[in-house]
Formats: C-alpha cells, structure tokens, sequence
C-alpha cells in the first residue's frame, strides 16, 4: 500500500520534472514562463480556427442537410421561396479577387522595385509613406469613394474604350452602367495594391546586398540585377499576394458598395455580380428563418474553404518554384 | 490580414455570445427592477426608427430620470428574434410579425404602432423638371423588367408633358435586406398579380433586375451617378436629401405626392379595417389622399409583464411615445399616427399586465 503511493508520488514527481525540463531546458524559471505564455498564445490560434470551423459546420448543418451538393452548384438564390445557391457568389468573389490580383500584383511589384532597387532616397520615403497611409483607410471610405468618383469615371472614360476594343470577347460585352464585377475588381486592386507593395518592399530590401554586387561584378545589367533580387524574394512575394488575396476575398463594404449586388453570372464584366463577404453582410441581420441563416452561414463556410484552398494552392506553388530554382530563404 | 480579420470575427462573436448570456439573465434576475430605484429597459429592433426612438428616449429620460432605456438599431428581425429569446424588455419591427412567428414565440406579444413611414420613387432623369407620375401596374413592370426604355408609350400615357428620352432605364434596389425593400414588394405584390407570382413581398427578395445598392445612401448614391436610373428609398431620407420624388397613382385613382400628411391619410383610410391586433399593411390604402407606399413601425412587448416595475415603466414609455412623443416625429419625417389609431393603441398599452393586475 505505502509502496505503491510512494511510487505514484514519485512518477508525479518525474513527471513534472519531465514538463520542466521541455518547459526549460537550462533550469530558469522565467524561461519556463516565458515558453509557457507564448505556446498558449501559439495554442490559442489553433483553438480559434477549430471553434470557428466547428461553428460555421455545426450551424449551417440545416442547409447542408437540406440542399446537399445542389447548393453548391444552383444558381438560385430567392429568399422568398428558401431555395438557396452559392455559385453566383463564389463566381463573383473568385473572379472579382482575380481581376485585383490580376492588376494589383504587376503595379505592387513595380513599386516596390523602384522603391527598393531605383528610387532615389528623397522620392522613396513620401512614397513609401504615402503607400502606407493607402493600406490604412477604412474600407467604407473606399466604397464611397467607389460610388461617387470611380464608378462614373469608369462609365465615361474606360468601360467604354474596352467595350469598343475588345467587345468582341463576351467579358466586355453588354451594357455599361459604371456598377459591376469590373469596377468591384479595380476598387478591390486598388485596396490590395499598397498591401503587397508594403510587404514585397520589406521582402526586397531584406535581400542581402552582396547579391547585387555579385551580379553587377558578373556584369549583370540593371535588369538582370533586379531579377536576381527578385527570384531571391519569391517565397516572401508569395506570402504578400497571399495576404492581399486574403483581404480581396473577404473584403465586404468597398465591394458591396459598387458591384451591383446582384446573385447571376454573366460572362460579361460589366455585369452586376455579388461575392460572398457582401450577401452575408448584406442579409444577415434581416435572416429570421432559421434555414436563412443556415444558408448564409453556410455561405461562410465555403468562403473559409476557398481561402483555405487558395492558401494551399500557393504554398505549393511557392514551394515548386524554390525548390527549381535552388533557392531557399 | 485575412487571419487578423477572422480573430476579430471570433472575438466579437464571444462579446456577441458573452452579451447574450448576460442579456438573457437580466429579465429574470433582480435586473434593476424593483425597490423603487433605477429602472433599465432593453430594446432591440427596426432602424428605420432608430433616430425617433433615440429622441424620445433623450427626451422621455429627462422627464422620468429614474428610466433608462436602451434601444440597439440592429434591424427588425433581429428584433423579433431578440423579443422570442426574451433577451430584450421590448422589441421593435417594422413589417408586423407573421403568424408562424407568433406562434413560435414564447407567450402572448402585443403589438404597439408608434409612427408611419413611407417609401418613395427617386429617378435621375436630364431635363425633366415636373416630378414623374406613376401608375401602379407601371411601376410593377419596371421592376418586372418588362418596361425597359424611358419613352415607354405607358409612362408617356402618364407623363404627357415631360420630354422622356429613349434611354434604357436602369432599376436600383436595396441590396440587404430591409423593412424598407419589404414595403415597397408588399404594395407591388398587391398591385401586381404577376409580382406577387414571381417575386414575392419580402425584405430581401429575389429582383428580376437591376443593381443592389447598399443603405438609403448606397441606392442614392447609384441613382445620382448614374444617368437614366430609378430606385425607391425612405421617406424620411429623401426629403432631408432633397431627391426627385415621384407622384404615385393611389387606389382612389388620385397621384398622390409622398408628404407627411399623406401617409397619416394612408393609416386614417385603413383604420376601419385595422384588425384588432393592429397588425396590417397599410400599402395600397383607400382614401382619396392616402400616399400608397405607407407603413407603420411597431414595438413589440410581451402580454404579461414578469416584472412588474419593468413593466410598469414599459407601458408608461409607449404611452408618453403615442401622446407627447408624436410632436417629435413631424420633424424627423416620420408621420404621426392618426388619432382613431393612438386610440386602439391606447388599448393594446392598457392589455398588458404583470401577474394579471393592469400597469396602468
């Protein structure tokens, strides 16, 4: 009996001695604590992301009983009669994200090249600067930004050129009203673009200089030097267009505010169309069926999804490219 | 950034859960109520009448300092969710609730009418200076998208007058759900046969066309930058806003111009057939007056009153609302109850009752 308590004490004693050990390794107490805190921290995020996928599946149960596959692939979406679909939304947040990335990428990358790799010293602080202050205004200001001044300037002076140019291809076709998938995908490019381009410009000048050098000491052109720096930063651009895509595809007010809000899809860009963000902001607060909700909480769900999806997709990208180009950082 | 944002989603939606726990406590618990000290009142519902209801309760507080009210525009049928989840003292809703919504509700609710709103046309249009007359069917087959060009001979037959171009017309509605998209399908609905087949009244229905605009300002906003557009918003927004309205065709055969007066008309024409719960829609209302796109704005309050002292000061807060607050709704464009309906409020106020006595 005595035996036996003896030997539990004594596992417990190991066993919290094992738990210092990892906890601490050199024996210091505020290493312990310090390690402690941050791996709870670290912890905390996984918990989050469970508890919200674990919400989002639990709640939109109903409509995933109810409608099954078909809500992915319907393209009805009428309250009225509860037939819910998600496709128009996924179209509209897939295709309004490419066309922001589409335009955004190129311009970010060309900024932060000449702010990095050209700019002289007294053009590269306000730019910088100036490009920082566009990453931090609110994204409703953008939207009524969007209504009043880019909307009717996209009417007058471009949709009408690209629908004359190349409205012989059925995505500038149509009649051009300013409001739809074109101008939600340039106030979307607009608000991703100082996004990338803050982060591509830390990515660029953390290459190490002696790269540069080594390049132009081979003879390397200004040109090929800069490609060299950027085939260096390719994980770390990577990691920015992700996160300017991350803020495309859930960006809700400035969208909402310009692209017509209208569940269809048209081949056309000028087109009213409706992403997933908008109608669950949209119709959210008015959804008293129960299976309203299930759906737009659903809705949540596959935006989850696609992010997910998306993430994925790039990393692997990211990782095929590295690992081609023989680089690692 | 997309991580940042969901961490705050989550966040919030502990405050949410966390606000509902307490919430759910407080009409139960001691909750302020009782001895003669402080009262505090929960509201939650409509916003169309948010900026009424924050007047009242500023004013209603500085003549009762002993009530605090507290009123969350959290939209309408997050009010009537609230008011079935007993989270709140009192909701508040714009369209009346549904008989499911009734019966899946805890116990008896009462329905109070405090103000009147309207819905009205707004356009962009160059060189029109007369407002726009439109007939009922007329309207329907536009948002029908059946009409489609502004010379359409139906809206000449109307406008005989007014210079119309040959322009497509581009329709704009509300792109979220609102009381206010609800009012104007409901009348649609009952002018319109084909409407009431193939859309529906609703707050967020299934448009056969045109674009969504986010809020009054969002539809307003797509109808002033663009040419040749029509839309609807509230009363009480397009008048401080200045906007073209247009003159609609009521049931008496008379083009009405949204006023204040017209919509008190519109409940005043309906009253005789005002069912005894006070739930109805207004739209489409007789009397030769009455602007047609009209509705009535509830608060919502449960029958029998658990606490008393709660419910005492419930049922005085509606009742200065339907006498003295009414002086404070013609300034922020809300219409007045006619006086044979603050009479059958009166009424639904006196029903409610805390252990069987009367509140008042």
């Amino acid at each position: 009996m005595e035996n036996s308590a003896n030997m539990g004490r004594h596992d417990k004693l190991k066993f919290v001695g094992w738990w210092w050990h990892t906890l601490s390794p050199t024996g210091n107490a505020g290493d312990a604590i310090f390690r402690g805190l941050m791996s709870c921290a670290a912890f905390l995020v996984l918990l989050i992301v469970g508890g919200m996928i674990v919400a989002l599946g639990v709640k939109s149960l109903p409509a995933i009983q109810q409608f099954g596959f078909n809500f992915l692939i319907s393209r009805e979406w009428n309250p009225v009669k509860t037939q819910f679909g998600a496709l128009p939304f996924v179209y509209g947040t897939v295709v309004s994200s490419a066309i922001a990335l589409l335009i955004a990428v190129p311009l970010s990358l060309g900024i932060a090249v000449f702010l990095v790799e050209q700019a002289p010293r007294f053009l590269a602080r306000p730019i910088t600067f100036l490009v920082e202050l566009l990453a931090a205004i609110p994204s409703v200001v953008y939207g009524l930004w969007g209504i009043f001044v880019l909307a009717p300037f996209l009417r007058v002076h471009v949709e009408p050129p690209l629908g004359r140019w190349f409205g012989w291809l059925p995505l500038f076709q149509g009649s051009i009203t300013g409001i739809g998938l074109f101008t939600g995908g340039i106030i979307m490019a607009i608000m991703v673009t100082p996004i990338i381009t803050a982060v591509v410009r830390d990515v660029l000048a953390a290459v190490p200089n002696s790269q540069r050098e080594a390049a132009l000491a081979l003879g390397a052109t200004r040109w090929e030097t800069t490609r060299v720096v950027l085939v260096n930063g390719v994980p770390g651009i990577a990691g920015a267009v992700m996160l300017g895509l991350g803020r495309a595809l859930g960006e809700t007010m400035a969208v909402t505010m310009v692209i017509g809000n209208r569940p269809q899809i048209s081949a056309s860009l000028f087109e009213p169309s409706y992403t997933i963000a908008s109608v669950i902001a949209n119709e959210f607060t008015e959804a008293t069926q129960d299976i309203y909700l299930s759906a737009l909480v659903e809705l949540g769900l596959i935006l989850f999804l696609v992010t997910f999806v998306v993430n994925g997709f790039a990393r692997l990208l990211v990782w095929n490219v590295t690992r081609r180009s023989g680089t690692s950082s | 950034m997309h991580r940042i944002k969901t961490i705050d989603a989550a966040l919030c939606l502990v405050c949410l859960s966390l606000a509902m726990v307490l919430g759910s406590c407080s009409p139960k618990g001691s909750g302020g109520g009782g001895s003669g000290g402080l009262v505090s009142l929960n509201g939650a519902g409509a916003t169309f009448p948010n900026p009424l209801y924050q007047k009242w309760m500023s004013e209603y507080g500085k003549l009762n300092p002993n009530t605090k009210i507290d009123y969350q525009s959290i939209g309408s049928g997050g009010g009537i969710k609230q008011i079935q989840a007993q989270t709140v003292d009192f909701g508040a809703s714009d369209a009346p609730m549904t008989d499911d919504e009734l019966k899946s509700s805890p116990a008896q609710l009462v329905h109070v009418p405090t103000v009147l709103g309207a819905v009205v046309l707004t356009y962009n249009l160059q060189g029109i200076s007369k407002p726009l007359r439109f007939s009922p069917d007329v309207i329907a087959d536009i948002f029908l998208g059946k009409i489609t060009k502004w010379n359409d001979p139906r809206i000449k037959a109307d406008n005989a007058d007014a210079n119309l171009p040959a322009a497509n017309i581009t329709v704009v509605h509300r792109a979220e759900s609102s009381g206010t998209s609800f009012v104007f399908t409901d009348y649609l609905t009952k002018v319109s046969p084909e409407w009431k087949l193939k859309v529906g009244a609703n707050k967020a229905p299934q448009w056969p066309v045109g674009q969504g605009g986010k809020g009054n300002e969002g539809v307003t906003g797509q109808i002033k930058q663009q040419p040749d557009t029509i839309g609807y918003v509230e009363l009480a927004y397009a008048a401080p806003n200045k906007l073209p309205v247009a003159l609609v065709k009521n049931s008496s055969g008379n083009f009405v111009e949204p006023s204040i007066s017209a919509v008190t008309a519109a409940a005043a024409g309906t009253a005789a057939v005002t069912p005894d719960d006070l739930r109805v829609s207004i739209t489409n209302a007789s009397g030769a007056d009455a602007y047609p796109i009209s509705s009535y704005t509830y608060l919502l309050a449960y029958k029998d009153q658990k606490d008393a002292a709660k419910g005492k000061a419930l049922v005085d807060f509606m009742w200065w609302g339907i006498h003295d607050g009414e002086q404070f709704a013609k300034d922020l464009q809300y219409a007045p109850l006619p006086a044979e309906i603050v009479k059958r409020a009166e009424a639904k106020i006196n029903s409610i009752s805390a252990a069987g006595k009367s509140l008042r």
